[in-house]
C-alpha cells in the first residue's frame, strides 16, 4: 500500500485484539484510507498478559485499541476514528457538513450506549433481564433501519464513520445470533439493515467467518459440556487458518482469549 | 431574529449537560432563544425533537434538532468558527481533549452520581473512586497546563473547560449537601487552580444558579434516589 498523504516516513502501530469490534473499527478505517500500519495482537484476557507498550500508552484504561502514530498514543475507538479522518484525508469517513457530522456522531453513540449493552444482557443476563433486553435490541435495530432510510450505507454512497461504528451489527451480531440462537435481526423488521450488513461485510476484510461461532462458543457460552468440544473445534479452525491470518497470535497455548470489551 | 440562522436551546436550569451548551453559545457570542423544559412532565414538542432519548439538551439550528451535549458542542464549534475554538486545530491535540472530556463525562459523572444517590458503604466506595479519579485527572491535565498555571479567558476556553465547569463549578454546594469534601486543594492543587480560574470568568459566574435553588434541587434528587432504592 502506498503512502499517499505525507512525504516523511510515518510510524503507525495498532495495538488490537482480534475479537474486539472496537479494535476492528480502527483497522477498517486504516485499510479504507490505505494507511500502512503494524498490527500488534494483544492478549486481553489478563492485564498481566498485556504488552508493556499497551500498558504504557493506555495506563488508565489498559484497553485496546490503541493507535500509535509517530510515537504518540491515541485512545478510544471513536476518538481514533476521528483522528484518522483528520490526519489522512483520502476516502473521508465523515462528510463536510456539520449537521451530517453531528448525525453520524449521534448515531455512533446510540449504537455504543443503547444497542450494544442489551445484546450482552440478552446473552448473559438473568432470566428476567433477558426478555426485556431482547426487546431493547430489536427496538434499536428498528431505529437504525429507519436511520439507514434506504441508502446503501449510513454514510451515503460510500462507507462512513457510522458504518464503521456499526461493525458490531454488521458482523458480530450475526455471529452471536448463530451461536446463541437468539434472533435479534430479522428480515421482517429490518430488511434494509440486513442488506446493509451484507454490503458492509463484503467491503471490509474480515476474519474468516467460519471460525467465529466456534471461537465464541469456546469463549462465551459457559456450559461445560459444550465448551471443551468448542475449544477443540476452534483450535482446529485456527490451525488451518494460520497462514491466511498472517501469523497473528490468536491464543496462548490452548486457551482462547476472552474478549475485553474496550473503549 | 430571522428564521435564517435561528438557534434555540431546549434545556434545564440545573442540568450540567444543558449548562455546557449554554456556556458554549454565550462564549462564542451566538444569539439564541432558551426554552426551559420540564423534565417531570415532558412536552410533546421535546419528545418530537429528541424521540430517541427524550432528554435535554436539544439544540435546534435552522429548524434541525441535534441532541447529546458533546455532539452539540462539536457541532457548534464546526458551524461557528469564531473564537474561542472549542477544539484545537492539531488532530493529536484534539484527540487528547476528546479523551479527557470523555473521562470527565463517563468516569467522573458516573461516580458523582453514585455518591449523590447512595449512602452507607456504596457511597463510601463511590467517594473513594471519585477521589482516585480526580487524582488521575490531576495528572492528566498537566499536559494542558505544563507550567502549572491554568490561564483561562473568554478567548481560549475550550471543550474540556466547559464540560468540567458544567459539572464542578458549583462543587461547594455539592459538598455542602453531601457533607463530604470532594475537591481537596492539598490532593489536587492543579484541578483546584483550574476550577478557580474557570469560576473567575464572568460568564461562568453568571451561569451558576442561585445557591439556595441549587442546594434544594440537589437535596431533593438525593432524597428521592435514597427513597426509591430503599423502597
Amino acid at each position: 500500500m502506498a503512502v499517499q498523504n505525507t512525504a516523511m516516513a510515518e510510524e503507525v502501530k495498532l495495538f488490537g485484539a482480534w475479537g474486539s469490534p472496537y479494535s476492528r473499527r480502527v483497522e477498517m478505517a486504516l485499510e479504507l484510507k490505505g494507511v500502512p500500519f503494524e498490527y500488534i495482537e494483544e492478549n486481553v484476557s489478563d492485564d498481566k498478559l498485556k504488552s508493556p507498550s499497551l500498558l504504557k500508552y493506555n495506563p488508565i484504561h489498559k484497553k485496546v485499541p490503541v493507535l500509535q502514530h509517530n510515537g504518540k498514543p491515541i485512545l478510544e475507538s471513536q476518538i481514533i476514528l476521528e483522528y484518522i479522518d483528520e490526519t489522512w484525508k483520502s476516502n473521508p469517513i465523515l462528510l463536510q457538513d456539520p449537521h451530517e457530522r453531528a448525525m453520524a456522531r449521534f448515531w455512533a453513540k446510540f449504537i455504543e450506549e443503547k444497542c450494544m449493552p442489551p445484546v450482552w444482557k440478552a446473552l448473559l443476563g438473568s432470566r428476567d433481564e433477558r426478555g426485556k433486553a431482547m426487546e431493547e435490541v430489536r427496538e434499536c435495530l428498528k431505529t437504525l433501519e429507519s436511520v439507514l432510510n434506504g441508502k446503501n450505507f449510513f454514510g451515503g454512497e460510500t462507507i462512513g464513520l457510522l458504518d464503521i461504528a456499526a461493525n458490531f451489527i454488521a458482523f458480530w451480531l450475526r455471529v452471536i445470533q448463530e451461536v446463541s440462537g437468539l434472533e435479534f435481526l430479522t428480515a421482517e423488521e429490518c430488511p434494509l439493515l440486513i442488506k446493509w450488513c451484507d454490503r458492509a461485510n463484503a467491503i471490509a476484510e474480515h476474519l474468516p467467518v467460519e471460525c467465529m461461532p466456534a471461537l465464541w462458543k469456546a469463549g462465551w457460552i459457559p456450559a461445560e459440556n459444550e465448551r471443551e468440544k468448542a475449544v477443540e473445534e476452534a483450535c482446529e479452525c485456527l490451525k488451518t487458518l494460520d497462514s491466511a491470518l498472517n501469523g497473528r497470535r490468536f491464543f496462548e497455548k490452548d486457551t482462547v482469549g476472552f474478549v475485553d470489551m474496550s473503549a | 431574529m430571522g428564521e435564517e440562522n435561528k438557534v434555540i436551546l431546549h434545556g434545564m436550569w440545573a442540568s450540567p449537560f444543558s449548562k455546557r451548551v449554554e456556556l458554549a453559545l454565550k462564549f462564542k457570542g451566538i444569539p439564541f432563544e432558551y426554552v426551559e423544559e420540564n423534565l417531570k412532565n415532558k412536552r410533546p414538542e421535546l419528545l418530537q425533537l429528541n424521540p430517541v432519548h427524550k432528554e435535554i439538551p436539544v439544540l435546534v439550528h435552522n429548524g434541525k434538532p441535534i441532541a447529546e451535549s458533546l455532539v452539540i458542542l462539536e457541532y457548534i464549534d464546526e458551524t461557528w468558527m469564531n473564537s474561542p475554538r472549542l477544539l484545537p486545530q492539531d488532530p493529536y491535540k484534539r484527540a487528547r481533549v476528546r479523551f479527557w472530556t470523555s473521562f470527565v463525562q463517563q468516569q467522573l459523572i458516573e461516580t458523582l452520581l453514585t455518591v449523590f444517590e447512595t449512602d452507607g458503604e456504596t457511597q463510601e466506595k463511590g467517594v473513594r473512586d471519585m477521589l482516585e479519579k480526580l487524582q488521575v485527572l490531576e495528572e492528566g491535565i498537566k499536559e494542558f497546563f505544563p507550567d502549572g498555571n491554568p490561564c483561562i479567558d473568554s478567548n481560549n476556553i475550550g471543550l474540556l473547560d466547559l464540560v468540567f465547569s458544567s459539572v464542578f463549578s458549583h462543587y461547594e454546594i455539592q459538598e455542602e449537601v453531601l457533607g463530604i469534601k470532594i475537591i481537596n486543594i492539598e490532593k489536587i492543587p492543579l484541578v483546584c487552580s483550574w476550577l478557580t480560574a474557570l469560576n473567575q470568568l464572568t460568564l461562568v459566574k453568571e451561569s451558576i444558579p442561585p445557591h439556595d435553588k441549587l442546594a434544594a434541587i440537589f437535596k431533593f434528587v438525593r432524597e428521592d434516589a435514597l427513597k426509591s432504592s430503599s423502597a
